[in-house]
């Protein structure tokens, strides 16, 4: 007679870790992967709303207006960017899309009166010719980087870190560096490229003032600098960028996402998103620049909630990568080519993963020809299917917006503001500084 | 006929000078301006896109001739971080010395430094040329991806480190290379090319005391093949 099998998982060495520490003797090399971090981490879900009752009175959800315009980079620009929505493409560069799709966000963004963003690796004529309002980033990388597309770009990006990977440099492996890529970044085709961590021309605080103003003297003063940094020390780098002389600061939460990087950068490093919106808010209230200096905030922004959150919270707007990759077809089980759904399953089996599990972005393999540059691949995503989905997800996050700003007596969402919350968790109330939900209790918070 | 322009900036501010040479230059017949008093000012002449020459006297601060475009720039002085930064072509010439990051990032064109560069010279350089008269400090070249960088002193530390396909010769000493850097032989073509710039430079040195310095290309490729997934 066999003993029973006891079965007792470690805590510690669980069986993720086992796969870890197997995978590292086996090959020797980190692992590389898309997407952002995975594991649970405080957030936007751990709030809920205090709409209207006897004590507030609401807006009826229907028919009053409610105002969702967001107006960007107020303080030097003669330019500043007027949005209809407070809701924006976060910068994901070509090379890691494919041109399809930066055509597709742009197409979108401009349907919702909203703006999208380059990434590394330069601006593309399609991008810029279906985006009515772009962002041109300024990456440490510099690929691509030129006067023309800079004089032809609404605002520009100056690119500190990104909530992936703060501190870390980009990668695009050479399955991804197609000859027109290869082109754009000035490389060898089908190398694996790095993208540097850090600006070759400038590297502290002060320099990033002097180079902010060589952008602004070049472009004349006419469009707004927003400075993007992955949150980490939020309050001073915050401080340090509105001294800089930033029009915008965008701040990217830890559960930003990546085309590639580290898999220990993803899951190791930064701050939640729910804990930085505010630190960044008070830095800019310490500096008296609150409605001055406008805030982005990003990382693992997927709901019209989450965005009504983060504006309760004091940002002005949001940006997203991730929800808009899966609003256009990123980890679903099917494509669409001439009409007809395709099933793509068998393409995720033999990346080794499954639809709704999928961060191969890195491969170049996407089965839904996304995060590709492969010929075959990248038409599996049309820009006109590609824009559809998108400009209704982003009116679906824009009408939960609105909807839930008027349960709140709220007329413009821009009124939105921290009383409107309470926490479901002791962490998310520590971190979003709002009251534990039945309590008056905030966290950390010392009495007056 | 040459129609030249004096703007003081003593009496003057950088943003109405590059608001002239942005928007009233063209087309006015000046082909040369001359900019007094720079006086360490930031930003100088950045953004050019003109066929004209423009003479800076004195030194000057950093991001002189950011990322010029068919304009030839004289510094008659020294000059602070990042001189022709993002260069796309035209000439930039800074009579004395430069300060880091000189001609960083650029894609096109020439920058000369008749004297000494500091650290990060033709750092991320992307299809610019550069003659240095002088030395240049550590990690020159860092991740340089196409052109070349001509050093007619010695090189500091780390030269070359992490280099794409751009190509450095120095005359005279290097401390060290960096990452993926190799010493190669000097080839016929490589003197025609040293002597090319040399000449454009107008600095003369004998191209054939050069050393030639390139890629190993042994960082290309992230050992992919060792894991599943590539």
């Amino acid at each position: 007679m066999s003993r029973p099998i006891h079965r007792e998982e470690s805590a510690s060495i669980d069986r993720l870790a086992i796969r870890y520490i197997r995978e590292a003797a086996q090959h020797g090399l980190y692992e590389i992967r898309g997407m952002g971090a995975k594991r649970a981490v405080p957030s936007f879900d751990d709030l809920v709303f205090l709409t209207a009752s006897a004590s507030r009175y609401p807006l009826e959800g229907y028919r009053e207006k409610c105002e969702s315009k967001t107006v960007l980079g107020t303080r030097y620009a003669k330019k500043p960017i007027e949005l209809e929505i407070p809701i924006t493409i976060a910068g994901m560069s070509f090379g890691a899309l494919s041109a399809n799709v930066k055509e597709a966000l742009g197409r979108a963004a401009t349907a919702m009166g909203t703006s999208t963003t380059t990434g590394d690796g330069g601006m593309t004529s399609e991008e810029r010719q279906s985006s009515k309002t772009l962002v041109y980033q300024c990456l440490p990388s510099r690929y691509g980087f030129n006067p023309d597309d800079l004089r032809k770009a609404d605002a520009i990006e100056m690119v500190l870190g990104q909530g992936a990977k703060p501190g870390g440099g980009g990668m695009l492996l050479g399955q991804k560096v197609s000859p027109r890529v290869a082109k754009m970044r000035t490389l060898p085709e089908g190398i694996d490229q790095r993208s540097a961590c850090r600006h070759p021309d400038w590297t502290g605080p002060d320099d990033l003032k002097i180079k902010l103003e060589e952008l602004r003297e070049i472009t004349d003063w006419q469009v707004p600098i927003y400075v993007k940094m992955g949150a980490t020390r939020v309050r001073d780098d915050v401080k340090l960028a509105v001294k800089a002389g930033a029009d915008v600061v965008v701040i990217d939460g830890m559960q930003g996402g990546t085309a590639a990087t580290q898999q220990v950068f993803i899951e190791h490093t930064g701050i939640p998103t729910l804990a930085a919106l505010p630190l960044a808010v008070e830095a800019l209230d310490d500096m008296n620049v609150v409605g001055e200096v406008q805030l982005i905030i990003s990382g693992g922004i997927r709901t019209g909630a989450d965005v009504a959150k983060a504006l309760a919270l004091g940002a002005d707007a949001v940006a997203i990568g991730q929800g808009v990759l899966v609003a256009l077809g990123c980890n679903h089980d099917s494509y669409v080519q001439d009409g007809a759904n395709i099933d793509a399953t068998e393409d995720y089996a033999k990346l080794g993963t499954a639809p709704g599990y999928c961060h191969h972005c890195h491969t170049g393999q996407c089965p839904v020809g996304i995060t590709t540059q492969d010929s075959v691949l990248e038409r599996r995503l049309t820009p006109d299917v590609g824009a559809e989905r998108l400009k209704n997800y982003l009116q679906v996050l824009n009408m939960e917006l609105t909807t839930l700003a008027r349960a709140c007596g709220k007329s413009n969402v821009h009124h939105l503001e921290p009383e409107d919350l309470v926490a479901l968790t002791v962490e998310a109330a520590a971190m979003a500084k709002v009251p534990l939900a039945g309590t008056d209790w905030i966290p950390g918070r010392r009495d007056p | 006929m040459t129609h030249a322009m004096q703007f003081d900036l003593a009496k003057l501010s950088v943003r109405e000078i590059n608001q002239f040479l942005h928007h009233q230059l063209s087309g006015s017949g000046v082909d040369r301006i001359e900019i007094l008093h720079p006086d360490g000012n930031h930003s100088i002449a950045v953004g050019m896109d003109a066929d004209v020459a423009v003479d800076i006297l004195g030194h000057a601060g950093y991001f002189i001739a950011g990322m010029n475009k068919r304009a030839s720039v004289t510094v008659h002085g020294n000059v602070g971080w990042s001189v022709a930064e993002n260069i796309m072509s035209g000439l930039v010439r800074v009579k004395g010395h430069a300060s880091e990051s000189a001609a960083a990032s650029g894609h096109g064109g020439l920058v000369v430094i008749e004297g000494d560069a500091s650290s990060r010279c033709g750092i991320s350089m992307k299809g610019c040329d550069i003659v240095v008269g002088g030395s240049v400090g550590h990690f020159s070249a860092f991740m340089a991806q196409a052109g070349t960088l001509v050093v007619c002193g010695d090189a500091g530390p780390n030269l070359g480190d992490s280099l794409y396909e751009a190509t450095i010769y120095v005359r005279g000493k290097i401390h060290s290379l960096g990452a993926d850097a190799r010493e190669e032989e000097l080839q016929a073509a490589d003197i025609e090319r040293v002597s090319h710039l040399l000449a454009a430079a107008e600095i003369d040195c004998d191209a054939s005391q050069f050393k030639r310095i390139a890629s190993a290309r042994s960082l290309y490729h992230w050992n992919a093949d060792a894991h599943q997934e590539y």
